[in-house]
């Protein structure tokens, strides 16, 4: 499901709602949540996850052309933590159902 | 202090003029939406922000880290999130110190 298919169902479902009120909605919750991890601040949803910074720490790195060491610096990386309910949902169904993501190349 | 659900819908209200109620519906049935969706088994892509991937983890040996006994861990279908070039670029930019919690 892509951003645009959210947009749509979710349009459906809130049919009392402009399509575009809830295309401008989608986008600015996915630039509330961007802009929290991009000042350093967690997410905290429960029944859904979390998601925090992870520090990287500042390490030599190598030129794959001329293999000269570059110095590359420190850095944070973006991490989810699937909450309980996500975790037991996705989990229970594992039993009977494909993931489509890998299978859609084999299906086509 | 962490960004909520509560918080996002207060934003949706101000930002778009939704009234309070639709903005909270509006909110949980977004992270509903994506629920379900890999509960399906489909994974999210959600550009600019993440995928929400779905793995599925065959069976290995675990141990009860109070007793050390050996229990395996059951095979189990497992959600990753991939963040994309434009978030890992906006958040790299942070230089905050480097013990953000892990909770």
């Amino acid at each position: 499901m892509t951003k645009s298919e959210l947009i749509e169902s979710l349009s459906r479902k809130q049919s009392q709602l402009h399509p575009r009120d809830v295309e401008m909605a989608v986008k600015n919750l996915l630039e509330q949540m961007s802009q929290s991890l991009a000042s350093g601040s967690r997410i905290e949803i429960r029944g859904f996850g979390s998601f925090s910074l992870h520090f990287r720490p500042p390490r030599v790195g190598r030129n794959p052309k001329t293999g000269s060491p570059v110095p590359l610096p420190g850095k944070h990386v973006p991490h989810f933590k699937p909450g309980k309910e996500l975790r037991e949902r996705v989990d229970m169904n594992s039993a009977n159902s494909e993931i489509s993501q890998d299978m859609s190349a084999a299906n086509d | 202090m962490a960004l909520t659900k509560a918080a996002m819908a207060e934003r949706l209200h101000e930002d778009l003029g939704l009234n309070k109620r639709e903005a909270k519906e509006l909110v949980e049935l977004f992270f509903e939406e994506i629920r379900a969706t890999l509960e399906s088994g489909n994974q999210v892509k959600l550009s600019g922000f993440g995928n929400f991937n779905l793995r599925n983890k065959s069976e290995r040996p675990g141990r009860n880290p109070k007793t050390g006994e050996e229990i395996p861990i059951t095979a189990r279908r497992v959600v990753t999130f991939s963040p994309g070039q434009k978030l890992k670029a906006r958040v790299e930019a942070y230089a905050g110190s480097g013990e953000q919690s892990q909770q």
